[in-house]
């Protein structure tokens, strides 16, 4: 019996990786319902409202009640759909953002963890690979649906991500010749030592953040669901709880990128001043560090919010446009430019 | 008309102007007084000619000033209104009222608050009132009856008091 229960022992990394992995989505979660009540509240103040205010204290519960109403809504399937994708599609599009958020780093350490779940060395490819996973619930979403709506969004999404996504992979090219690593870890060490990358690469900076708004189709670029002239594009035959998911899987996703960004530019949990921008030796700062990088996460949160309730939505050819022939040139001579200067301060 | 479109300049094609500007008005609306009012505990102030629900008045000495004419009730375009006349006897607690109705019935889930009994009616005994929100929880107890719309209704201040006029000539003739 003792030796059975020795065999069956994991190392404790094991247990480790799944109290961090526990805690990442008991953070995320909680994340994504005050994204969703944040983003009614904002876009009310913006229009001159107030917005959801009355279930709970300023409305906190609020996104409780939302998720209570999809749960008791019926969940109607169409007649007309492909069934196992219809099923699939609303998964597909739930997972990548839980995904991504496995490589970055949320905040130094406590007491011996580092705070990140998988401290990766190809940490970006990884997270690029995952990121355009997202798509596939969306297409999948557009072809199961087996209607002329859901089926042009899901189109729009597909060329959308493909346009947006090369862009967004050559804007980040330049931070790694300058780190020299792929390590997320790594990329806010350096950042620590000299300066955030956002003043460092600006140019890629605005293209990293355009790329990430139509990366995870908010507008100005919500081509794939746009309502007025899609009904509500990919998701308009689901209902109930699958929409929610839809929803969710959206709001997660901004909230990866959100974090990506502040891993990349703004030198993820740290801070130029008070000694912030060291591994932190107690718990405390482990808390604080940690504190410090949701903080950014919910200024980026709000900066997508913000945009939402003030352009209006891109034409298709515009966005195309906008893609292929201003940032991905800016972001090839942004990684010239780059290399030549690194080549030139080497000697 | 053709309309000959104006060419940009580099500043304006650059877009990135817009987006600021836009960001400024946004962040101006956010920070502005909100216009929302939270209905069950701010209200809207009702104005004077509001057409609310129709109520019966009393006048100021207190008698109920219908007579049962039923003018309402034909002129009512969902007949919402219902009137009981009374019978040939004299009402002794009417005080002097000819023809008070023994009952009168509107049900407020027809009525279309269009104001036609209150212009309709000889004896000023009918005002749509301010009442906009009316609630019950059966069909039945959406019919107010006489004494419901009687209380609801108060006091109109009648300049003629027609039913005083009408006591003080009966003293005088000594027919009553």
């Amino acid at each position: 019996m003792e030796a059975l229960w020795q065999s069956l022992t994991l190392p404790p990394a094991f247990w480790y990786g799944l109290l961090k992995i526990g805690l990442a989505i008991g953070i995320l979660m909680p994340l994504i319902a005050l994204a969703v009540l944040a983003e009614r509240r904002i876009s009310a103040a913006i229009q001159d409202r107030i917005g959801p205010n009355r279930v709970g204290p300023w409305g906190l519960l609020q996104p409780l009640a939302d998720g209570l109403k999809f749960l008791l809504k019926e969940d109607f399937t169409p007649g007309h759909v492909r069934k196992a994708y219809f099923w699939l599609a609303p998964a597909a599009a739930m997972v990548p953002p839980f995904l991504t958020v496995a490589v970055i780093p949320f905040g130094s350490t406590m007491g011996s963890q580092n705070m990140v779940i998988a401290d990766l060395n190809v940490g970006i490819l990884y997270t690029f690979g995952i990121v355009s996973l997202s798509v596939y619930g969306i297409v999948l979403a557009g072809y199961a649906s087996n209607s002329k709506y859901p089926f042009l969004g899901g189109i729009r999404a597909s060329a959308q991500m493909i346009s947006y996504e090369i862009a967004m992979g050559m804007s980040v090219v330049p931070l790694f010749l300058l780190v020299g690593d792929l390590n997320l870890g790594k990329v806010i060490e350096y950042q620590a030592q000299g300066g955030w990358l956002l003043f460092k690469q600006p140019l890629a900076f605005v293209i990293f953040l355009v790329a990430a708004f139509a990366e995870t189709n908010r507008l100005p670029f919500d081509m794939p669901e746009s309502e007025s002239e899609l009904v509500s594009g990919y998701h308009t035959e689901y209902s109930s709880i699958k929409f929610a998911l839809f929803f969710l899987g959206e709001y997660a996703a901004m909230i990866a990128v959100s974090a990506l960004m502040v891993t990349l530019f703004l030198g993820g949990w740290t801070l130029p001043f008070f000694g912030l921008d060291q591994p932190a030796a107690s718990v405390w700062g482990g808390l604080l560090h940690l504190g410090i990088f949701f903080g950014k996460l919910g200024a980026f949160m709000v900066l997508f919010i913000w945009v939402r309730w003030m352009m209006p939505r891109f034409r298709y050819d515009q966005l195309m446009h906008l893609g292929w022939q201003y940032f991905l040139p800016l972001a090839l001579a942004n990684i010239i430019v780059t290399a030549l200067w690194l080549w030139l301060a080497a000697g | 008309m053709i309309v000959s479109r104006k060419k940009l300049n580099w500043l304006e094609r650059l877009y990135l102007p817009a987006i600021l500007s836009g960001l400024r008005v946004t962040l101006r609306h956010f920070f502005r007084r909100k216009v929302t009012m939270q209905y069950p505990e701010e209200r809207w102030v009702v104005p004077t000619g509001y057409r609310g629900a129709p109520y019966l008045v009393k006048d100021q000495a207190g008698r109920t000033k219908c007579v049962s004419c039923q003018l309402c009730e034909f002129v009512c375009p969902p007949r919402a209104i219902r009137i009981d006349p009374p019978g040939p006897d004299i009402n002794e607690s009417a005080g002097n009222v000819e023809k008070e109705p023994q009952d009168f019935r509107i049900d407020m889930l027809r009525c279309i608050f269009c104001g036609y009994c209150q212009e309709v009616c000889p004896e000023e005994a009918i005002f749509l009132q301010e009442d906009y929100s009316l609630i019950g929880r059966t069909r039945e107890e959406m019919v107010y009856g006489k004494d419901k719309l009687l209380e609801l209704g108060g006091v109109h201040q009648d300049g003629i008091l027609k039913w005083a006029r009408k006591q003080r000539e009966a003293e005088e003739q000594g027919v009553h």
